[in-house]
Parts: structure tokens; sequence; C-alpha cells
């Protein structure tokens, strides 16, 4: 007979902070899948790995943090962190590149700083970067895609490279990487930036067999995957729409410039577009809530920094894709955004606005 | 604005920032009628059902109350009457829950109803076109409307607004999921709503009236739109359904496209909003004269067997209400006042109806999950998602709110415009981390509120002992420099060629000369000598009331040549003095009549907090004594040189506690019983006057008798005067004048309450001490002309009061002329020039004419001022008279050198503080050393 006394509102619209997780985690699999057709088993078996170094470090920092292990550990945050790290990953990277990550990403950017909530830096790439910088050949030995190979890799060849260093036929990861005419290929970007160095244009660049038709053999493609399920995130509203769409324009708008200015050593807009990390940055990365900004002024300015950088960094520095990069600053930028795009509070300041 | 009316009449409405569709459920009850009220067993009617402060019941346990018969009153604007939803009997008032969300308990009224339902006699007003806007607030009032739509603000507040009002809206919106009372309500008694309307736009006389209403409910709107549809300007404006936008600041901004102001009303903006109950409430009001007695509650949810829209009597308990719906869900109850997003749970089912409410609902518990159940989800981190500030209809940041609410950042809090909350609790819709996001407000809120207060406190607290700090610095650095001033004042006046001192030094020398003169006729005459020690003395005592700061110091010196003229009494060494003082002498003792009067009146004046009547019961008897005393005293020789020394110690005795008293007058303290004092004093005042004659009459009747036997009698004033600063010397002479003092009651209550009300400025007591001091005056100056026989004429008498003015004048500088004094009657004079000394002083108007001054007096500024000064002047004079008495066998010298040192002192200026204080002290410590002298009088008659 005894009533219960509860805090208004009552109802509630019975969305969870999990479901959204396991939302996002749905949505990559349009990329990931584009990665396992282009690239082959690497990156699942990296993103494999990932999950389950994630789910064994969380669980023992949940323990000695005497959190709720059962509601926290599976609120799909770490598996999250886990899969976005994995799919980051050169495909043929070493075992103790993800695990090392993943342990970075999830022990000491995450749980150290508050666990989730309270993370200034996005935890999958902020391990990203701090691998690129510790580890910086594993990190940069990107699998060319499968099409492009002189050999043919299956998936016990990748786990034996990426468990030992070679295939069982004994080849190393640089073997794998040459072609057949003798150079080793990378990835589209860096491609064009070495080009550029070498003295050639960005048209004659494209010609590289790693570009092929388009923007990349494969990169085009798992960037449609991610815009893909980028563009299904909008559409159930887990995402909010202003960041992706600041960070391309901003992205179009600085490459668009810099392609009028000097089209011979820029590349063009939409190569930007669909090369690299764009849309996975895009869509996954700087949209996670707790480093972003908040509210919608503040994620336009934040997304709109984001692409200033990604394209700064590539045209101008060291590294050929800066999306992880860009992430990073702007995640330390964030608070300071938040503070000067608070909205306008009903009622308040009405002198100012009208 | 006539865009706004255009974009009305497009449809084309403004948006509100965010806003959430949680799922409507109006269904449940949208389409069937309102079943009629039913009378419950017992109706538990809370006296506060609204915002702001309850009214005050009028009904007793056990009476019988009509149906819509007022139970209590409102007195004050933010309060509202309640009535009687149906006959019955009181059966008890009592402290029980009432529907607020922390499950407070208010007290409320049990009515047990007797099944009869007899109207109360009601007078129907079909014209209410003829009634004046007053009239129509006043029923609008009387009956009890509170804004039914939620928050419960006083209706007639919200109408007698004084700003234009442009747009009258009406909140038919009723956003909350489930509700459909206004729905049902604009369903079956549109025309009722519309008189409402009218009558609103009656008194309002809006340019425009707006019906707000959400596209949920057809019926409705094609119901209002029909009985609109003749009047011009009126619009239904028929807005896309999304919860908030039934709040009025949302509506407003979806209609008229304004933001309300943070912190004010919307009426600023010249919008009232009004909801569609409450105009129902209004008509019912204002044409059938029925009270808010009855409102329509939505009984819904899917624990309900038949949910519907009931009429509900005020009071009901909910409990009959869901049990007429057929509540099923036995176990694990949750019942919900109000809607599911901003409504409270009950504690259990005997919370009654008020008012504001317009749903009750008894959701199942797949509806609303109980916080218990293992269905339920628990709050997990935020994950600054920032859903809830896309939802926030108010354009705060949830987030950031919450995590400031949970780290108790209260600035920062604030910062974010916590306050501009309306609790809508979108955000905690919205949140897919399931925080409370809401609670987390609400407390914080709360403690926000409750620090607010505390800091008040503190500050206060901390002026308080700052301004004490400030002030007793202050006094200190006063008192050392008006001693210095007074004895450079002195030496000036005395050598300064100014016609003020050289009248008052020719005065002196010719009063000399006369007594000189006198002496060598009668050396013999030792009665004379005596009076004019009194009137020397009495001359020091008026002029002390101007400074009384100076007065120990004098006092001491006064002590001291009283002992040495005692000594060289049979030495008669200067005659000159002797004689000047023999002039003085009528003027002198009338005066110290008009003191002694006075100093009786000042008792009713510190104790005018008992009552008034009192005071002057205590003046007559005082005037009695002081009577027989002076007359006893003429004829008695026991000087008692010790009394001022004696006064000294006293006074420094006493300084502490004045302090302390003065610490009273700060406004915080004040005591409140003043107002009702205040109130009471017309009546009081007549009674008083009787009273007093009374007891004048009584009093001299009794001085007479005494007037042989005057040593057991001089023992009384001595008891009343150590007491002077409390009413209670009043008790002493109530003993001896019975009739006089029947009316007077709590004397001892008066003790600690004199400083404050002294503060306290009350024109009635100031002017009724006035009366009672020239009544006493007009005596005194007849008993003074009784005592002159064997001395001066009248003319002399005049012309030491002129001297005795002048002095005073002198002494503060003022520019008075002694032809007014001159002119005006003897006491008249010397009460006056106090006052006027006093008044300035205090007011630091040296400019003042005395004329200025008495209209002053009636004014209220300078009362209390004008009040204590007087008080103080009638102590002194009262003190100097005794003085005078009893150091009748003093010596010319002793009184010169007294009159020199009272005289210099007055000149000095001082601080307002400082001059009360002293005076009030100088009063003290004189009255305690009367009473020694008194004491001592006896015990050594040879002296």
């Amino acid at each position: 007979m005894a009533f219960w006394i509860a805090s208004s509102p009552h109802n509630h619209q019975q969305s969870e902070t999990s479901a959204l997780m396991r939302m996002v985690i749905y949505a990559t699999i349009p990329g990931i899948f584009a990665q396992w057709y282009f690239f082959g088993w690497g990156n699942l078996i990296h993103i494999s790995l990932a999950v389950i170094t994630a789910i064994i470090a969380e669980f023992t920092i949940l323990s000695l943090r005497k959190k709720q292990i059962t509601q926290q550990l599976f609120d799909g945050s770490a598996i999250l962190t886990a899969v976005l790290l994995g799919i980051s990953l050169p495909a043929l990277a070493p075992w103790w590149v993800t695990i090392t990550g993943t342990v970075f990403a999830i022990v000491v950017v995450k749980q150290l700083y508050g666990g989730l909530g309270h993370n200034p830096f996005n935890p999958a790439m902020a391990a990203y970067v701090m691998l690129l910088i510790s580890f910086p050949v594993q990190m940069t030995s990107w699998q060319p895609p499968l099409s492009l190979l002189a050999m043919d890799i299956q998936l016990t060849d990748t786990l034996y490279v990426i468990f030992s260093g070679y295939t069982p036929q004994g080849y190393s990861v640089e073997q794998i990487r040459t072609h057949i005419d003798g150079f080793t290929m990378a990835t589209p970007l860096d491609t064009v930036k070495t080009n550029l160095t070498l003295g050639l244009t960005v048209v004659e660049s494209m010609e590289a067999p790693t570009i092929g038709k388009h923007f990349g053999v494969g990169w085009e493609w798992i960037n449609a995957g991610f815009l893909l399920g980028g563009l299904f995130l909008l559409s159930k509203k887990a995402i909010h729409w202003t960041t992706p769409t600041s960070f391309l324009f901003s992205l179009f708008v600085c490459s668009f410039i810099a392609f009028i200015i000097s089209p011979d050593s820029s590349a063009s807009t939409m190569f930007h577009w669909f090369t690299g990390a764009t849309m996975l940055g895009a869509f996954f990365i700087l949209t996670d809530p707790v480093s972003g900004a908040t509210s919608v002024k503040g994620r336009l300015i934040f997304g709109a920094l984001a692409g200033l950088l990604v394209f700064l960094i590539r045209k101008f520095g060291g590294y050929p894709d800066a999306v992880a990069f860009a992430v990073l600053l702007c995640n330390m930028s964030a608070p300071l955004i938040d503070q000067y795009t608070r909205p306008r509070t009903y009622g308040h300041q009405l002198g100012e606005k009208k | 604005m006539d865009s706004v009316i255009e974009r009305i009449q497009k449809g084309n409405f403004w948006q509100f920032h965010g806003g959430i569709h949680p799922p409507e459920q109006k269904f449940l009850t949208s389409t069937k009628p309102i079943a009629s009220a039913q009378i419950p067993e017992q109706l538990i009617i809370p006296i506060r059902q609204h915002i702001g402060q309850a009214g005050k019941l009028i009904v007793n346990i056990g009476d019988k109350v009509l149906k819509g018969q007022v139970l209590s009153t409102a007195d004050n604007p933010m309060s509202l009457p309640i009535h009687a939803p149906t006959s019955g009997t009181v059966s008890a008032v009592q402290s029980m829950a009432i529907p607020h969300p922390s499950g407070l308990s208010e007290t409320c009224l049990i009515l047990t109803p007797d099944g009869e339902d007899t109207w109360k006699k009601r007078y129907i007003c079909p014209d209410y076109q003829n009634l004046t806007k007053e009239t129509i607030l006043d029923k609008i009032a009387n009956a009890g409307i509170a804004g039914m739509g939620g928050a419960g603000f006083p209706t007639q507040v919200k109408v007698s607004t004084l700003a234009k009002i442009d747009y009258l809206i009406i909140n038919a919106a009723e956003c909350e999921p489930y509700i459909t009372a206004d729905d049902l309500l604009i369903q079956e008694h549109s025309p009722t709503i519309l008189d409402g309307i009218k009558i609103l736009d009656h008194v309002l006389a809006p340019k425009n009236i707006l019906i707000g209403i959400e596209d949920n409910k057809p019926t409705a709107i094609e119901v209002l739109k029909k009985v609109t549809a003749d009047i011009e300007h009126i619009k239904i404006c028929v807005i896309p359904t999304k919860y908030p936008s039934g709040g009025e600041k949302q509506l407003i901004q979806i209609l008229t496209g304004q933001e309300v102001p943070s912190g004010v009303l919307p009426s600023s903006l010249g919008i009232v909003m009004q909801n569609v109950a409450t105009c129902f409430a209004i008509a019912e009001a204002v044409i059938s004269d029925t009270p808010l007695i009855k409102r329509v509650v939505t009984v819904s949810g899917q624990a309900l067997e038949k949910p519907q829209n009931v009429w509900a009597l005020i009071g009901t308990p909910v409990g009959f209400l869901t049990q007429q719906c057929g509540y099923t869900n036995s176990q694990d109850k949750h019942l919900i006042m109000g809607g599911p997003m901003m409504g409270f749970s009950l504690p259990n089912d005997q919370i009654p109806v008020i008012k504001t409410t317009n749903c009750i609902l008894a959701p199942s518990e797949i509806e609303i999950a109980s916080p218990f159940s293992s269905t339920s989800r628990k709050e997990v981190e935020c994950i600054r998602c920032g859903l809830c500030a896309d939802a926030c209809p108010a354009q705060l940041l949830p987030q950031e709110l919450q995590w400031s609410a949970k780290a108790k950042d209260q600035p920062q809090l604030e910062k974010l415009n916590l306050f501009d909350c309306i609790e809508c609790g979108a955000c905690a819709y919205v949140c897919p981390s399931q925080i409370p996001l809401v609670h987390y407000y609400r407390v914080a809120k709360a403690e926000i509120r409750q620090q607010k207060l505390l800091d008040i406190k503190a500050e206060k607290a901390k002026v308080r002992f700052e301004a004490r700090k400030l002030r007793l610095e202050r006094e200190k650095i006063a008192r050392a420099e008006k001693h210095k001033k007074a004895a450079e004042a002195r030496k000036a006046r005395m050598n300064a060629g100014t016609p003020a001192a050289k009248s008052e030094k020719s005065a002196v020398a010719a009063a000399l000369a006369r007594v000189k003169a006198k002496k060598a006729q009668s050396n013999s005459n030792d009665d004379k000598t005596i009076d004019t020690t009194v009137t020397a003395v009495a001359n020091e005592s008026v002029e002390q009331v101007n400074d009384s700061k100076s007065q120990v110091a004098n006092a001491i010196a006064r002590a001291k040549a009283k002992k040495l003229a005692q000594q060289n009494q049979v030495k008669l060494e200067s005659i000159d003095t002797a004689q000047d003082i023999a002039l003085q002498k009528p003027a002198a003792t009338s005066q110290v009549e008009t003191a002694k009067a006075s100093d009786n009146k000042v008792e009713p004046k510190s104790s005018p907090k008992v009552s008034d009547k009192k005071s002057k019961v205590a003046a007559a008897v005082a005037k009695a004594k002081a009577k027989a005393e002076a007359k006893k005293h003429q004829s008695e020789d026991s000087a008692n040189a010790q009394e001022p020394i004696e006064a000294k110690q006293v006074k420094r005795k006493i300084d502490a506690p004045f302090e302390s008293s003065n610490e009273n007058v700060h406004p915080d303290i004040v005591v409140q019983t003043s107002t009702a004092d205040i109130k009471s004093n017309p009546i009081e005042d007549k009674k008083a006057k009787v009273a007093a004659a009374v007891a004048k009459a009584k009093a001299k009747a009794q001085a007479k008798k005494r007037k042989d036997a005057a040593t057991t009698q001089a023992e009384e004033p001595v008891v009343e005067n150590p007491v002077l600063d409390s009413a209670a010397v009043v008790n002493v002479e109530k003993a001896e004048i019975k009739p006089a003092i029947s009316e007077s009651n709590n004397k001892p209550q008066a003790d600690e309450q004199t400083t404050t009300t002294d503060d306290k400025a009350d024109i009635t007591t100031a002017k009724k001490a006035k009366v009672a001091a020239v009544v006493a005056k007009a005596k005194a100056k007849s008993k003074a002309q009784n005592k002159t026989k064997a001395t001066e004429a009248e003319v002399e008498q005049k012309a030491v009061k002129n001297n005795i003015s002048n002095v005073q004048k002198s002494g503060d500088r003022y520019t008075q002329s002694p032809e007014h004094n001159t002119s005006s009657s003897d006491g008249k004079v010397s009460e006056q020039v106090i006052t006027n000394n006093a008044l300035s002083q205090e007011n630091q108007l040296p400019d003042l004419t005395p004329q200025n001054q008495q209209h002053l007096e009636k004014t209220d500024k300078p009362k209390s001022a004008d009040r204590k000064a007087k008080i103080a002047a009638a102590i002194a004079k009262a003190k100097a008279k005794k003085l005078a008495q009893t150091s009748q066998s003093a010596t010319e010298t002793e009184s010169t050198v007294e009159n020199e040192i009272d005289n210099s002192p007055s000149k000095k200026p001082a601080t307002i503080d400082e001059q009360k204080k002293a005076r009030i002290a100088a009063t003290i410590a004189k009255a305690k050393a009367k009473k020694l002298a008194a004491s001592s009088k006896n015990s050594q008659p040879s002296e």
C-alpha cells in the first residue's frame, strides 16, 4: 500500500546512453565492411583485439574504482573506443600496438580522467596519436589495397603478420607493401605529399596506382561507407548535424581556396573529403559528445576549427593525415568554445539581441 | 503589432526553443463528458491553496457552514479566501498533508458535509458591464480565484495590473500529456468561458484577445471558433502541439514573438495571460456569485478502469476520485497530482484536490515505471550529449547546470540562470543517462534560497556590529570634543560682546543688584534664599537639557560647590549672587513646576508602548505628587550635597545598559507591537485624557492634604524618580491613585521596550505628552505665583524667564528672539525653548525658528526627537527643582558656581546620539540622586 515518491518528470523517452553507443557502433559497419573488402582482415583483427583489451582494461579499472561494473562495463563507450581505434590502425600493425593503444585509451585517457563523461580528449584519437608518435614505423606502414598487392593475403597470413611480423611464407610487412614494380606503396595522401616534395604536381600524383581512378583505391569506398553510417546516425538523431556539417564544409572551403590559388600543389576538395579518415572523423570522432562542444554554435565552431586544422596539417604539416591531431586540438579548445558560446537564456539580454 | 495579428491570422506562429513531444495519452479522457461532482464523506480544505499567504480563518470548529460560505478572509493582497465547497460542519482545523512536492503539512480545515448541499444566499449579477473595475476585482478576489493552470497566482493581482494591455492571452494550450480538463471545460462550458473572457476584456481593455490552443483539441477549437465567431478582437490561435507550449513564457513567445524578460511579469510587455479554467471561475464569480469551490480534474492513467474528467469539490481527497474512476492497482501504488511532466507524486490518497489541481494520474507500471522496479533504469554519467540543451525551452544548459548543482557551485548556477528554469522536465525527459535533472535543480534552488537567507542575516549582523563599533567610537570622540568645547565656550561667552551675552550679563547683574538690595533688607528671611537657590538650580537644569553630556561633570562640580557652600553657609560671602538668585526665583519656581509637570510627562512617554492612557495617568499622578513635594520642600531645609556625586556615579553605571538599549533602536529589532499600539491610540488617547484629568484632580486634593505632613510624602517622588527610565515607576504611583491607574496594564513590560518605543515615532504620543505638559505647566505657573508672595513681582519673573531663554538660545546658537518668548506664556516659553533646542540639535538645522520647529513637531519627522528632548528637558527641570529644594539652605556662592557651570556646557554642540543618551543618562542619574537625597533627608534632617 506504500505509495512511492518520484521527482518529475515521471515519464521518459526511454533513450539510453548504451543504446546510443550501440547505434554508433552499428553505424561503423558499412565503413568496416569496405575496409575489409579492400584491405583484408587486418582491421577486423585489430578491432577484435582492441575490443577484448578494452573490456579487460575497463573491467580492471572499474573494479579498482569500485564502480557498478555490470552497468558501466557494457554501456558501450569502451567498446566504441576500441572499435574506432581498431579502424584507425594500419591493417598490418603488430598486435602490441593495438593493445598498448587500447590500454592507453581506456586507462589513461578515459578512466584516469574520471571515466565516461569526464575525459577531455577523445580516447581513440589520443591513443592513436600516442601510438603514431611512439611507434612511427609501425604506425605508418599502411597496407596497400589487396588489388595492388603482389601476393594474395588471406586471414591466416594477416594473423601471422600481426602477431609475428611475418607471413607463414616469411614475408615481412615491408615486403608485402612493396609493389610489383619494386616500390613501396603508401596511402593516397602519403603519395600526394611525397610526390609534391619530389616536384610532381597533384595531377601527376593522381596517376599513381594507389589512387586509381578517383581519390584512392579503396579509400574512397571506406569513406563512403562511413558517410553512409554517419547519415544513418543523423537520421536517428544519435548525433547532431552541426559538427559533421561544419567540419566538412570547412574542409571543403579551405581546400577549395587552396585549389583555386594553386591547383598544381593542392588536391581537389573531393580528394580531401574521400581520402584518409575524413568521414570517420566527421561522423564518428568529432561527434563524440564527451570531448566536443555542447552548444549548437559551439559545435559549429568546433567542426569548422577541426576542418581548418585537418587541411592545414595535410597541406603544410609533416604528417599525411591529420584528423587525429585536429581532433585533439579541438578537444582542447572545446571548453573554451563552450564558455564563449553559451546560448542566450530566454528572457535574458534582450536588448543586445534585438 | 499589426504584424503579430497578421501572422496569427496566417497561422504563422513563432517558435520557442527546444520542446519535446511526449506521448499525449489524451485520448483516455478527451472524449468522455465531465462527471458531476460527488460529495465525499469529508473535505480537507487547506487554508492556503495558491502562491501567497493564507487568509485568516473566520469559522470555528463546530460551526455550521453553507455551501459557498467564506471560511477565511484575505488580509493582504497576496492572500485569498477559501469557501465551503458544500454545506456541513467544520469538524476540525488541523495540520495535514497538503498537495506539495515535499508532502508538507499545513493548516487544513476539515469539513464534514451534511449532504444537503445548501447554498448560501447568492446575488446573481447579469449585467457585469455596469460594474466598475474595482467591483469586479473585488468579486474576483472574494471568490478566492487563483490561476487554475497550475501556478495558482492570485487572479485579482494579475488582473489589477495598471499596465496598458495589448494582448490578453487565454491559455488553452494544455500541453501536458494526459490532461484534458481544459479541453473538456471548453467543450462543455464555452459560453461561460466566453463570459469570463468578456469580463476580463471589460476590466483590462486589451487591444486583442488571443486564445492559444494546441492543435490536438479539434473539438474544443471548433466550439471556441463558434462562440467567438462574431467577436472581432478575439483570435483563436491554433498552435502546433509541443510540450511545453502551455507555459506562460512559451505561449507568449509562440503567439507574439516576444520574450518576457527575466524577472519581470508579462504585464510589463502589455500582456496578461489567464487560463481558460480561470476565465470560467471568473464568470461564475462575477455573474453567478459562485466562489471557486469546485473545478474540473482529469483523473487518468491506465491503472484506472474508467479514466475521465470529473467536477471535484475543492478539498475532495484524491482517493475518493480515483475510487470513483475505478482504481485497480492494489499494490505498489503511484499517484501523481498534475501531469506526468510537472506533476508530483502523492504520499497517500488522502491528499485533497485544491484550486490548482488539474489532474490526478494513476499510471500503470508499464506507463510509468516505479524507480524501485527492476525495469527502471538508473542514472548514469552525463556524456554531454547536449540533448537536454536542445530540448530546454528556456535555452539553458542543463548539463552544465547539473554539474554545477552536483558541485554545489552556487555562483556558477546563478550565472547559468538556474532561476530561469521553469522545471518543465523536458531535459530530464530526453536525457539518455536518466539523470533526474529537474530534481537536481530543485534542490539547488532550495539551497541557494536558503543560503541567501543566511547571507542576509549575516550581512545584517555585520552591519549592526559595525554600526555599533562606529557609534561607540564616534561617541567617544564627541564626548572628548564636547568637554573641550564646553570649556572654551564658557570662556568665550563670558567674554563675548554679543548682545545675548550682554543681556545675560546685564540680567544677571540686575538680578544680583536686586538680590543684594533684598538681602540687605531682610537678612533673616531664609525662605527667600532658599527659593533663589531653587531658581538657580532650576535654571541650570533647564539648560542641562540642551547639553546633558556635561551634566555629569557639572553634577560633580555642583556637588562640590554645594558642600563648600554648606560649610560656608554662615559666612554669606557673596550677597550679590544671592540677590540675583532671589530675583530669578519666581520664574524659576514656575519653571520648576513646569519641569515637574514635564518630569511626570516623561514617565508616560517612556512607556508609550504600554499605552498612552497609562502615561497620562502616570503624568497626572506624578504631577500631583510633584506639587505636594514642591510645597513640602519649600518649608523643608534638607540640602543634600552628596546627591550630585552619586548622580555621577549612577550615570556611569547606567552608561553601559544605555548603550544596549540604544542597540534596540536598530530597525531590525524594532518591536512590532508598537504598530498595534499606534492603532489603538485614538481611543486610548481620549481615555487617557479623561484619566489624566481625574488623576490630576485627585492628586491636587492629595497634595493639599499632604502639605503639612510633607515629610512622609517626600519619599514618594523620590521613589518615583530613580526608576524614571522605566515605566515601572508608574507602578509606585499607581498604588497611590488607584482610579487613575485602573486602565494601566502591563507596566512592568514597558521596562525593556522603553527605548525602542522612544525611537518609534508616534505623533499621538507626542501630542498627548504635550498636552500633559501644558496642563502641568499651567498648574506650575499658578503655583509658582503663589510661592512668590514673599519675593518678586510678575515683572521680575518675566525678566528672569527671558534671561533663561536667552541663555538657552545663546547656548545653542540659535537666533531666537526674546520677544517671542515673552509673548508666550511663561511655562510655555521655557518648554518651547527646550524643545526647540533639542529639536534643532537633533535635526542639525541651526536656522530653525521656534515657529518652524513647532510646526515640525506636528509633522512626523522630528517627532521622536522632539518627544525625547522634551522628556529630557522635563526630567532635567524636575531634577533641578528637586535639587533646588534639597539645597535650599545652600549659599549664594553655590548657586553662582552652579549657574556658571551649568550654563556653559549648554552651548556645546553634540551629536544626536550623544545628546539623547547623555540626557537620558543624566535623567536617570538625577533621579537616583534625588532618591538618595530624599532618603538622606529623612535620616539627617538637621542637614
